[in-house]
This record gives C-alpha cells, structure tokens and sequence, in this order.
C-alpha cells in the first residue's frame, strides 16, 4: 500500500471543492426596469450629475479641438508662404485657455462623477440593509447569509464599476462621434477613406470579446478554486498532520495549481490577441492619411495643417472605441447585479405594525394561543389549533421530539411570523394590534446557540438597553454568575470579543446571553435551551443562572434536560404539531403517555430523539 | 503608436494592474527590500527563454513604436515639398510618402507583435512563478507544525497565499518589464529627439519628472488610503455579516434601530475616506494631464518660432509631438511602477516568510519506520510547556502513565488541565518539553512521522471535515481504501444507517454545498475516519461529547470486536464514557492528581468521587442515566 502511494493517483481523494463560487455574470446588456430604478437612486444627485454631463461635453469639446489649433497654427503661421509670428502667438494663448478649460472640465467631471457614484452605492447599500432588518424570517430562513452578503458586497461593487464608467463611456461615445464630424468637416474624402478602418475593429472586438471572456472567466474560477483548496489546506491542517496526507494532498494540489496556470495563460492570450489589430488598424489608417493626404497637399487640394490634424485624431481614435466596448461588458455585468439587488429590495415585508397599532405600554406578562394553526410551507401546517395559556409569572416546559412545533410556537410568540388561524395574545392583546417595537420590550429571547457581537462585553450584555448604566449590567452578570470570569478577563468588562466571542468557551458565552436577556428586562422570557454537552462544572452554573434569569418572569423554555424541565411549573408535550398532554412532571409520569416513554428512555436529552419515539 | 499599453484581461489579473488590488489589505510600510526583490527577480530568470523573449520584446516594441514619428515627421515635409531632395518631380515625392506609409504600417504591425509578446510572456513568466510559489507555500504551509498554526490566524495564512502571493507574482511584468520600458522609451526617444533640437528636447521631456513624480506620490498615497478604506470596509462587512447571520437575536431584542445607527456610522466613515480617494486620485489624473498638455503648449509656442525662423520644418515640429505622445501614457504609468516595487517588497516579505520558515516538528535524520512488538506506549516524567522553557506556564509537568495493546486508559479533568495535550504529544503535534514518550521502547522523536501517525490515530472534538463527499471523508488517511472497509468503520461508528439512507448514499457531499450534519453525526464521522487506519492506538479527545450516550455506547461495543489490536485513550468529561477504563487518570493543572480504576477512585473519596456525585445528581444531563445504560 505505501508504495503505491506516492506515485498513484489514490481513487478516493480531492482537494478543495470541485465548484468554483463564482455566479454566472451574464445578462443583456439593457434593462430597462433596472435601469429605471438605478436612475431613482441617482435622483438625489442630479444637480450635481447634471453639472457633470455639462462638464465632460466641455471637456470632449476641449479634447477635440486641441488637434484643431495646431491645424490653425500650422496653415496660418508656420506653412511656408505664410508664417506669422502674431498669429502663432494668438494660437498659443488660445492653445493655453483650452487646456486649462480641459483641466478644469476634467476636475470637475471627475470628481461629481466619482462623488455621486460613491454616494449612490451607499445609499443602494443601506437601503438593502434596511430592507433586510424588515422582512420577515422566513425569507431570512431560506436564504443563505453568503448569497446575501454577496448581493450587499459584489454585486453592489460591480455597480460601482458601471457607474463609475458609464458617464466615461458617454463622453467616449461623444468624442468618437465628435472626432468623426470633425474629419468629414476638414476632408471629406479622406475623412471616409480613413473611417473604413473603424467597422473592422468593431467587428474584431465584438467576435473576440464573448470569446475572450468564456477564458477570462474559467480563469477566474480556477483561481477560486485553488485558492479554496489552499483555505482548505490551512483550515484543516490538523487533520491534515494527523491523517499523514500532506503528499497525497500536494500532488492533488499541484494538479489543480498547473490547471490554474494553463487557465491564466490562456487568458493572457486572448487578452494580448488585440494589440496587434489595433496598432496595425492605426498604422494603416495613419498610412492612409499620410498617402492621399500627402497627395492632396501636394496638389494642394489640402492643407498641411488638416493632414497633421488628421494624424492626431487617428491616434486617439482607437482609445474610445476600445473603452466602449469595455463599458459593454461593464454593463452586461452592472445589469445582472443591479437584477439581483432589485430582487432583494423587493422582497415583500409580510409582517408590518397595523395603521392603528397601539404601544404596549403594560404587560402583565400572560401568553395565550387560540386554536393557531401556523406554518411555514403552504399546504403544511406544523402547528395545528394549538391553544394554551401561560398565566404570569409561570414558567413552561416545552417538550416533544424535533419537527412538533416547539420552535413555531416561541416564534409566533414574539411575532416572527404570523398565524395563519387563530391568534396570539400577549398581556390579553393580539400581537399583531400592537407595534413591534413595543412587543419586543416585553418579549426577549434566549436562543439555542449563544450569539454574540464583535464589540466588548459590556456592549454586548446592554444590546437591548443601549442606556443600561455599568452597574445593571454588572448586578445581571452578578445574578447569572458571569461577573466572576468576566472580571477575570485582560480588560474586565471592556474585553472585546474576538470573532463573536470565539476567546470564550460556549458555557461563558450562554451565560453572557443570560445577562443580556436580564438587562433586557421583560416580563416574558422566551428561552431555547443549548443541546450542545458541556462540562459539568459549568453545567451547574448554567442550571443556577437559569433559575435566576427565570425569576419573576413568565417563562416559556424549549427544554432539552430533564433538570430543567422538572425546574418548570408545567410541562407541554407536543408532537406533530399537537399538544399531546400536559401537566407537571409527576402528573405526566402517573399518566405514563408520550413524557413517561421518553423519560424512561434515559436519553441525555429529548433532542436526541429524532423519529419517533412511539413507534 | 496609440498609447495603447495595458490591455483588458481577466479581472483577476486586472487586479494586480491596479494599486486599488486587495493584495495590499494587510501590508504596512512601504519599506523596499531590495533582498526579497532580488529573489523574485531570480525566479524570473530562471524562466530564462520567456524572459529573454519579454525583454527583447520589450525593447523590440519600443524601438519599433520610436522609429515612427520619424516617418510621420518626414511624411509631412514630402507632402510639403520640403524634403524631396531632388524635388524636380511630384512623382518622386508621391514615391517618397508611399514608403513612409510603408514604413509605417510595418513598424505599427511589428510594434504591435512585440508588444503581445512583451506583455503575454511577461505575464505568462508571473503565472509560472505563481505557480511554484503556490506549491512552496501550500507545501511549507502543510507541514508547518501545529505551534505554529496555532498563533498564525488561517485568515492571515490563506491572505498570504492567495493576495500577497499575487503581488510577489506581478513583480516581473508589472515591475521589471515596464521598468525595461520606461528606460528605452525615454532613453530612446531623448536621442533621437535630441538629433534633432536640445531646447525642444527639454520642453517636450518637461513634463517627464512632474508627472513621475506626481504619479508616484499619488499612487503610494491612494495606497495608504486603499488600506485604510479596507479596515473600514471589513468592519462594515463584519457588521452587515453578524446582523444577517444573527438576524434571531436583532429581532428577539428589537435591535434593529440599533444596527441601523451602527451601519450608518461605519458606512459613513467608508464613504469619508471613498470621497477622499476619489479627490486623491482626480488632483493627480487632472493635473498630469494638464502639464502634459502645457509642455505641448511649449512645444507647440517655442517650436513654432523656430519654424518661422526656419530653423526646422513643420515635419520635425510633428514628429516632436508625436514623441510626447508615445511617451504620455508610460511616464503616467511611473506611479503603478513605484507601487509594484513596494507591493512586490511587503507582499513578499509575508509571503516567503511562510514559505521559508522551518517546522519546529521534523522527522530527526535517520529516523526509521516504527517496529511494533507489544504495543506499549509509555509517557516517562513528561513536562510539556508552550512557550519552551518557561517553569511558570506548565500544561503538563511530570506525567507519567503507559498502556498496551488492548487496554483502555481514560483521563478526567477539569477544562485546561491538560487532558488534550496528553492527546496531542503521542503523535507529535508538539515535542514534550522534558521527558520522553515511546513506543515500545523507540522514542516517538526517532520515528519516521508517517509510520508514527499512521499507528496514531488522534480523534479530535471539533474535528474538520473536508467539503468532499461522505466516503472521500472517512476515507481521508487512506484513499485507497474500498468501499467494504469504509462501510465497516463507519457501521463502527454507528453513521452506517444514516448514510445508507441518504439519496446519495456513500456519494453525499458534505459541506458549505451539501447536506449539513448534526454535531453528534460529526463526530461519529470523525470516528469512522480514525478507524480507517486501523491505528495501534486510537484517542478519543473529547470526541464524543455531542453524542449522546445510548450511541456512545454502541460505538464502545462494536469497537470491542477488534480490541486486542489497539490501545484505547478516552478523554471526556462525560464519566460514563471512560468509567469502564483499565486505568483512569484525574488530571488537574497537568499533574496526575489521582488514578486507578472507577471502583478504587470511588472509594478514594476524592476529586474523582466529588465529580462523580456532581453528574449523579438526578437531572444533570449526563452521571446516572449514563451509568444506567452503561450497566444495561
């Protein structure tokens, strides 16, 4: 076996993964709805984009006609016959306004354009993000936070891209037909003659550009691609030791890496091809104005000055035409993202505060469910006609096996998502008759997995209380038991928690989320217990803080250990989205239904009973 | 002739064209070492054939690209009658212009040839070399130990590897070559200006030294500012990512107004320094184009005067132009030559230092193969220290345990004592400090690595699965293994009966793209991944604690139908998982405090004990339920 494996290839092995992450971008180049709403956002600026297009329209103006004085200089003061000192010196002084005319028209164009693009990418940014804060969860559920961030960061960057050239591209669309009704003003003839150049370029690009691209973007996927199994190399490098796969995986590697390298080859290629086409349609066009030019002014059916004019401008006449067909891909590119960021902001907000919704200003802190029936798919109800009632102060354990709804219900509870029948009260109001804000001051939560923020600990204990003074946060802390490895910490209470608390250990963290929740102050406290097995020290703690952060409040717990459960006033059983019995811990074992089974099967904890238990 | 010198390319190429490259995200000071220059310059030329085609080609264009002002300038003097020596007839002039037109038709194709040779092997040469820095990276990388994994951040790694890797890569044709170019074109057209006319050579190189300069100052400022623009950015990033991924806890605390002010305020300070680049760069575009064009004025004044006065012809007056011309774009580009020195320079230094570095875990000369007699493997007064020879920050001191074929040993202790270190030192992921560790009687440091490992199977608590499929990823120590061996391991592992039922069976992938596995199925993945090898010795380090404990105990049967074969180590804070061992030990602060088997450390009445009624207390997840299936 050992011999064979450093020469073979070994059949069941991969490096990195096999998908490159980069999205399909491509699309019509023109869209006009896209287009509509992107002019919206350019509203605000208008001025300023207005002043703008003024400015580049100066500034091809000027571009154009810097050629043009050299022509009057060269027919008006230098031919022979005809030199004029004056009149070199007016041309000079002329040729001195133009350029600072062109200085200042660039400055300008420049700057509102790269202000305004700035600008409205921002405000496209925000304008997602606080579209996001508003729809409802389920959307949030099914979507990935990647794709999302991706719509947030590239695709609004290829915007940038766009707009940032678009007002470019005018002015390159501009000077093209600008420098072409300059040359059929000074020659016709010859003007036509040198134009027969320009449809073979356009021509050249256009069949290259598709193919070029194809190139470009296998290019750019390979790179993901080895660049993912290099992240995957360092990530996993443990297992990687551990396992003694260091050669199998750098021959995998190198394979993927020379892949690689042919891509990029191949796209420099076909990046390079161009070159030659334009230089030799330039020198051709340039050898055209230099012959029948020449000849012209030899017979004098033309002035020098125009010849040499015309050899600037055929110069310069590639430059545009290249940067258009550049803004077209810009475009094709700017039209999918600006699709995919319309599709984000009109993403329907399904749950929104009532025209007459009231501010909950008292709660008593009683939840009641009437006959809610609720679910997430059409046609697939999770809850069905669950009522029950949870008097203040009260605490209940929710129990049953994965899928019975136990989730579904401490959602609708603070108004994730609305019932499709029945209704929710809370402090005897309907949850969807008062604002949500005011909802969320007497409902806060505790999730499975302890969230935190980048940001200090002290920020993170007073999320909900931006206000909550040193001393609360501290007595929260205190209650749940935290205070004492916080105060442990380099910075105490000012420690900032690297990569959402990654510096502290799970248990730390769920007592931290505890302090939060009691800071947050609210009658009713929604809390979904961690199923993740911690040591047993800092399961005794847990089990301490828990009883305190329940203090005084009503409760509602998604409970997974027996010790909390029996902690519980009540126990609700669900299964299959139905209430299956309740009563307390003793009542339920008497009765010696669904809760006895499960008890009696000594599992850790009910989560780890993922079919059903009574079959 | 057009000043046609970059070109388009794929976008992650563009990249490294531009100072605006992410490559510079983490790279400080713009310091040049000329050491670290060098050596890339070497790699290089080792691609000697491209690299002498790069740069004949290089000097090939540009004096292509210089010989055509010269017939332009001559074109305009035929056409004027000036130049026409033995102007007697038209017919000689027409002559005369048609191989100017010749001429310059040639030199344009020729230009344009050499040029995409210039630049597709210059870039081509950057590739290669990317290629071989890949490999010595991702090598190095490899192999490096975990000590050193353990300070470097993978973030920091994988930004060497991908992002500075690529400003090392562009040095060649981003630097060395344009550098080529800059010279011969400036050098070249000087000359041949300077035949001509010293005072107008002058004015029309005037703008030279401004625009350099002006280019260079203003591409190393926007590069300050590019990474300052991208620490606000990643902070924005981090903001827009927690609140998506922590969407639950926003709307649980209704912190939406809150986010909203925190992204208004980071988006604000982005915008801030966006604003400020853009005015950076528009001062120094804007104002280099503008002396360009004064020194045309010049040209165009002083030259002028010298036409009137006769002392050259228009034709030269125009081929002094065109020259300005050539020379604009590539003076303009000085800036992006500048920045690719400096870019080269702190992009390489982190680069090459995770190339060059040494793994402090190597295999000693002379190591052999590891010989299996009894299967003893024996810790001798083992003191581990992760900063080397300081007393104070002990993990272990003065261990000492062995264990044979057969047995199980299973190690207790509060978090931090040193249970996992015990686990990592047997395989030689660390070097004890004092004392020594072997294996029957060869001490692991004088083992081939490979056969130590092999033996050695350490089953870790957050273990890392790879994005491949179920069976590429129990079959990760030995991709050869068949699919009966796979399935064995994993029925061990108690994961058979899931994966059976999967649509896709053994070929699901895992991972970002694939289905999502519970904690518990995790590690039983792991599991089977570390019984693959069949290893002498196998570890659980704290692997089972997300399983629960009917399946655990599953696992510990069916892995007793081979037991003979290997040593077992069971690290847990779970009691019922190692309460069966031959040989517990209670570890605290890395001494054996107490050790014995379950019934003798019970009747100790000591730290065992206390933990041991700790997890018996009716309720706590884990102590007599536990025990009540184990006794099952």
């Amino acid at each position: 076996m050992t011999s064979s494996r450093h020469s073979e290839k070994p059949p069941k092995a991969v490096v990195g993964s096999q998908v490159s992450h980069e999205e399909e971008m491509f699309g019509k180049a023109f869209d006009g709805i896209v287009i509509g709403r992107f002019l919206s956002y350019c509203l605000p600026y208008k001025k300023s984009l207005a002043l703008a297009v003024v400015a580049v329209l100066i500034f091809t103006i000027t571009q154009i006609s810097i050629p043009l004085i050299i022509l009057y200089i060269i027919d008006n003061a230098l031919v022979a016959g005809s030199k004029n000192r004056s009149v070199l010196d007016i041309g000079s002084v002329i040729f001195g306004l133009i350029i600072i005319i062109n200085y200042g028209a660039n400055f300008l164009q420049e700057n509102l354009v790269g202000r305004a693009a700035e600008r409205v990418l921002i405000d496209l940014r925000r304008d997602m993000f606080s579209h996001l804060q508003r729809v409802s969860l389920s959307f949030m559920d099914k979507t990935e936070v990647g794709r999302l961030m991706s719509r947030l960061q590239s695709d609004v960057n290829s915007l940038q891209e766009f707009l940032e050239t678009s007002v470019f591209a005018v002015g390159d669309l501009v000077l093209l037909i600008g420098i072409i009704i300059v040359l059929l003003m000074l020659d016709l003839n010859l003007a036509l003659l040198t134009l027969c150049i320009v449809p073979t370029l356009f021509v050249v690009r256009f069949i290259w550009l598709p193919r070029a691209r194809v190139a470009f973007i296998r290019a750019r996927e390979s790179n993901s691609i080895t660049n993912g199994a290099l992240a995957e190399a360092i990530h996993g490098v443990r297992t990687v030791q551990g396992m003694v796969r260091e050669q199998t995986n750098f021959n995998l590697y190198t394979d993927r890496a020379r892949e690689n390298m042919l891509a990029h080859l191949r796209a420099a290629k076909f990046a390079q091809f161009n070159i030659p086409i334009v230089d030799t349609l330039t020198g051709t066009a340039m050898a055209i104005v230099i012959v029948f030019g020449g000849n012209e002014v030899m017979s004098s059916e033309l002035e020098l000055g125009v010849m040499v004019a015309f050899i600037f401008y055929v110069q310069r006449f590639f430059d545009p035409i290249r940067s258009l067909t550049l803004h077209y891909s810009f475009m094709q590119r700017a039209m999918v993202s600006g699709q995919r960021i319309l599709e984000v902001l009109d993403v329907p907000i399904s749950i929104k505060d009532k025209a007459n919704s009231k501010n909950m200003t008292e709660c008593d802190g009683s939840i009641e469910f009437r006959n809610v029936t609720f679910g997430y798919a059409r046609e697939q109800p999770i809850l069905h006609n669950i009522s029950f009632k949870v008097q203040p102060g009260e605490t209940i354990a929710l129990v049953g096996p994965t899928g019975s709804g136990k989730t579904s219900i401490t959602a609708l509870v603070h108004r994730f998502y609305d019932a499709w029948e029945g209704e929710v009260l809370i402090g005897g109001d309907d949850v969807r008759d008062v604002s949500q804000e005011s909802l969320g001051e007497h409902v806060s939560m505790v999730l499975q997995e302890p969230f935190l923020f980048t940001g200090s600990i002290l920020d993170n204990i007073k999320y909900r209380c931006s206000t909550a003074t040193l001393e609360k946060v501290m007595d929260a802390s205190r209650a749940v038991g935290a205070d004492e490895f916080i105060r442990e910490l380099p910075d105490g209470y000012d420690t900032i928690l690297e990569q959402r608390g990654a510096n502290l250990s799970l248990g730390q963290r769920q007592l931290i989320s505890f302090a939060r929740a009691i800071v947050a102050d609210a009658k009713i406290l929604v809390l979904d217990e961690a199923t993740a097995s911690v040591d047993s020290y800092t399961e005794m703690q847990i089990q301490t803080a828990l009883r305190k952060l329940l203090e005084g409040r009503t409760g509602l717990v998604i409970a997974h250990r027996l010790a909390t459960i029996r902690g519980c006033d009540r126990i609700i059983v669900l299964q299959d989205g139905r209430i299956f019995e309740e009563g307390n811990h003793d009542e339920l074992i008497q009765k010696n239904g669904l809760y006895a089974h499960l008890y009696s099967l000594n599992y850790a904890s009910f989560d780890d009973i993922s079919e059903n238990p009574l079959v | 002739m057009s000043a046609i010198n970059t070109s388009e390319g794929p976008p992650s190429t563009e990249i490294g064209l531009d100072d605006t490259s992410r490559a510079d995200q983490f790279v400080e000071g713009n310091k040049l070492e000329f050491g670290l220059l060098l050596r890339i310059t070497k790699m290089g030329f080792a691609h000697s054939v491209r690299m002498f085609i790069a740069l004949s080609a290089t000097i090939a264009a540009c004096v292509f690209q210089l010989f055509i002002p010269r017939y332009v300038g001559d074109a305009v003097d035929y056409a004027q009658g000036l130049l026409s020596v033995s102007s007697a007839t038209g017919t000689d002039a027409e002559t005369a212009l048609w191989s100017a037109a010749y001429m310059i038709i040639l030199f344009s194709i020729l230009r344009g040839l050499f040029t995409m040779l210039q630049n597709y092997h210059g870039e081509a040469i950057g590739h290669c070399i990317g290629y071989e820095l890949r490999l010595a990276f991702y090598k190095n990388i490899q192999r490096l130990s975990f000590g050193f994994h353990d300070k470097v951040h993978s973030g920091d790694l994988i930004t060497r590897g991908m992002l500075d890797l690529e400003g090392v890569r562009m040095f060649i044709s981003t630097g060395i070559v344009r550098l080529v170019m800059l010279i011969v074109l400036i050098g070249g057209a000087t000359a041949l200006m300077l035949k001509t006319d010293s005072l107008l050579t002058l004015l029309a190189l005037s703008f030279v030294p401004f625009v350099g300069w002006q280019s260079s100052v203003a591409r190393l400022k926007l590069r300050w500012m590019w990474l300052l623009m991208q620490e606000k950015l990643g902070i924005l990033t981090r903001l827009m990512e927690e609140n998506l991924t922590g969407i639950r806890v926003v709307r649980a605390f209704s912190g939406q107004k809150h986010e909203l002010n925190l992204f208004e305020r980071a988006s604000n300070s982005t915008l801030s320094v966006a604003l400020k680049r853009v005015s950076v760069r528009v001062a120094s575009t804007t104002v280099m184009s503008f002396s360009f064009f004064i020194a045309m004025g010049l040209v165009l004044w002083v030259g002028g005067l010298k036409v009137i006065e006769g002392e050259i012809t228009v034709g030269r007056l125009a081929e002094f132009l065109a020259f300005m011309t050539i020379l604009q774009m590539p003076v303009r580009q000085i800036g992006m030559l500048v920045n690719s020195f400096a870019r080269a320079s702190t992009c390489g230094a982190r680069l090459f230092e995770g190339i060059d570095r040494k793994p402090n875990i190597y295999e000693k000369q002379g190591a052999t193969p590891l010989k299996i007699t009894d299967g003893i493997l024996r810790f001798e007064n083992v003191d581990f220290s992760f900063i080397p020879g300081s007393e104070a920050n002990k993990v272990l001191s003065g261990v000492s345990f062995s264990i044979r074929s057969g047995k199980t040993l299973g190690i207790v202790g509060p978090p931090g004592s040193g249970k996992s270190t015990i686990a990592n030192l047997i395989p030689r992921f660390y070097d004890a400090s004092a004392g020594r560790i072997t294996i029957d009687n060869q001490d692991v440091r004088d083992i081939s690595l490979e056969s130590l490992r092999q033996f050695v199977s350490v089953v870790q608590q957050d273990s890392f699965l790879f994005t491949a499929s179920i069976e590429n990823n129990i079959a990760y120590g030995d991709p050869w293994s068949d699919g009966d061996r796979i399935t064995v391991a994993n029925t061990s592992a108690q994961l058979h009966d899931y994966v059976a039922r999967l649509p896709l069976g053994y070929e699901t992938l895992i991972g970002e793209r694939g289905v999502s596995l519970s904690g518990g199925q995790r590690q039983r993945l792991s599991i089977a991944r570390g019984l693959i090898l069949k290893p002498g010795i196998i570890i659980f380090d704290d692997s089972t604690a997300a399983i629960d404990s009917g399946t655990e105990q599953k696992i510990r049967l069916a892995l007793r139908t081979d037991h003979e074969k290997r040593a077992t180590i069971i690290i847990s804070h779970r009691l019922g998982s190692l309460m069966h061992a031959d040989e517990i030990l209670f570890l605290e602060k890395g001494n054996i405090v107490e050790r014995g088997k379950h019934e003798d450390l019970l009747k100790k009445k000591g730290r065992y004990y206390d933990l041991f009624r700790l997890q018996s207390q009716p309720g706590l997840d884990h102590g007599v339920e536990a025990i009540n299936l184990d006794q099952a």
